[in-house]
């Protein structure tokens, strides 16, 4: 097993089903009365949040829990990142305190990467700028396989704020990775440039991609980030990009909706489409405790040593 | 009874990576053990009633399912049988690098109260054993806890011993015990091979091909 995760394209086929099968076993936990492994237990987690989150955090955390381990939350407002102290730094003290692992998530893209340079310990990226978000994309993963049944030859469409996602990126690394044809869905303005470049196709009619996708992936449209015009209007950009329920009844009768969250309700996806029985929002993170139980269990189970 | 001395003594090779195994236990033997446990359990829980079977994985499972059918075969009711993985309770988790986990499968009628026989294929060490009562402990508060295991080779660590043994087989620690059964490997037998898989009681165990295997793999050390 590798010793950081990074990015969700560091991950084999092998390694990515290993997370897969492992996060369907520790899925029952959920069930039980007592909802509780001693695995981890002595093991230290940090959550080094730099950017708001709530329910990757809160789920990190009562995976951490779940499995017995320590958890220290550290957000920035309120530490002394307000005061100034580098990332570089930052990472230091959590060494000295003796982290196992350290759960990050920064507004800048490579932050992780950087930081397990610094550390002894696990890092886990749980965000990284428009970079990447590879846990997301394991539990996406999870959800497809457990509604659907399979992962290899599914048609998969991520719809919308392509360039400012990354959801968007780990989905389509992970998802090749895992034999799943990806199509992204977008304004020309918001496609990254290098889009070429990725292991998936591109088309820019959400009607015409509709009837062929097994999935669509709705992704937020991320205002806080867009220093710029992508596109002219709210609303024009919901006419033609949202997904509303008479576009919904264009997907397959199999098919199913998806949305990393937090939704803009109204824009990408409409309430109706985001309540129906299609939506897998609410699964979705439920199955992200599993698949982050599974993360950390893999990556702090066991000796640590490479094989 | 076979010792590694007796090999020796019968001018067998000891050492080397190629020596094949031996079969100590013929397919026409484990199920003659299997139904004289499956007996040995209607005796001392007076006649079944409540009984639970969980299989450790791999190869409990498929014994413990052995075990329900030849019980429902003499007593004419069904017997709930299930798998219990022990992989996160292990007190070895950190020796080696983190493996995939086995499945867990409680029957519907859950363990509180009930009599579990919790069944292996080896009784080694004694420490599988130790997780699996953790694990256990989790899921409920049975009535009552028993072992059932088809091969105990000694060299306990723990104070832990068998209910029902299907035979007792005395080893050296430098050999290995492995149990083949039908539903997983496709033959039923019990080897012996003067091999040990790896040094040290603790580092020894599931013959792996990496951190990345799906399964656990056969192995004689208890705890695959």
């Amino acid at each position: 097993m590798i010793r950081h995760l990074i990015s969700a394209g560091d991950l084999s086929l092998d390694e990515a089903l290993l997370i897969l099968d492992t996060a369907d076993e520790l899925d029952q936990i959920a069930e039980r009365p007592v909802k509780k492994l001693p695995t981890l237990r002595g093991r230290t987690v940090v959550n080094l949040f730099f950017e708001d989150s709530t329910r990757t955090r809160i789920s990190f955390e009562a995976a951490a829990k779940r499995l017995s381990a320590d958890v220290i939350n550290f957000s920035a407002k309120g530490s002394s990142v307000a005061k100034g102290e580098s990332l570089k730094d930052t990472a230091l003290t959590l060494q000295a305190m003796g982290a196992d692992a350290v759960v990050i998530r920064h507004g800048a893209s490579g932050a992780p990467h950087r930081l397990a340079g610094w550390v002894r310990g696990s890092v886990v990226n749980a965000g990284d700028g428009a970079h990447e978000h590879p846990t997301q994309a394991l539990l996406d993963a999870f959800t497809m396989r457990r509604r659907l049944g399979r992962l290899e030859g599914l048609r998969v469409s991520i719809v919308g704020d392509v360039l400012h996602s990354r959801v968007a990126r780990s989905n389509v690394l992970l998802l090749s990775t895992l034999g799943a044809e990806v199509t992204l869905v977008a304004p020309p303005t918001l496609l990254p440039v290098a889009v070429g470049s990725w292991p998936c196709s591109v088309g820019y009619d959400l009607d015409a991609a509709l009837p062929k996708a097994d999935v669509v992936m709705m992704l937020r449209v991320q205002q806080e980030r867009m220093n710029a015009a992508y596109f002219p209007t709210v609303r024009e950009y919901s006419r033609r990009y949202g997904l509303d329920a008479s576009r919904m009844a264009l997907l397959p009768e199999h098919g199913i909706v998806m949305h990393p969250g937090p939704m803009n309700r109204g824009v990408e996806i409409a309430a109706e489409v985001a309540d129906s029985v299609r939506s897998t929002i609410v699964e979705q993170v439920a199955n992200g405790v599993s698949v982050r139980m599974a993360v950390l269990y893999l990556l702090l189970g066991g000796s640590g040593a490479q094989a | 009874m076979v010792h590694a001395a007796d090999q020796a003594a019968r001018g067998e090779p000891r050492r080397g990576d190629r020596e094949p195994a031996r079969a100590v236990f013929e397919p026409e033997e484990i199920r003659r053990a299997l139904t004289r446990i499956a007996h040995e359990i209607l005796e001392r829980t007076n006649g079944g009633d409540d009984v639970v079977l969980l299989g450790i994985p791999t190869r409990g499972v498929p014994l413990a399912h052995r075990l329900a059918e030849r019980l429902e075969q003499v007593e004419g009711r069904p017997v709930p049988a299930g798998s219990l993985d022990i992989t996160m309770f292990r007190d070895d988790l950190r020796l080696r690098p983190a493996r995939a986990l086995g499945h867990t499968e409680v029957p519907a009628a859950g363990v509180d109260g009930r009599i579990v026989v919790l069944v292996d294929d080896v009784l080694y060490s004694g420490r599988t054993v130790r997780a699996a009562l953790d694990a256990l402990g989790e899921l409920g508060r049975p009535r009552a806890v028993q072992l059932a295991v088809l091969v105990d080779r000694g060299h306990r660590e723990l104070p832990i011993r068998a209910d029902y043994v299907g035979k007792n087989l005395p080893t050296s620690q430098r050999e290995t015990v492995r149990v083949l059964l039908t539903e997983v490997d496709g033959e039923d037998a019990v080897l012996l091979s003067a091999v040990p898989l790896s040094t040290g009681p603790l580092t020894t165990g599931p013959l792996t091909t990496g951190p990345l295997t799906t399964g656990p793999l056969t192995t004689g050390q208890e705890g695959s």
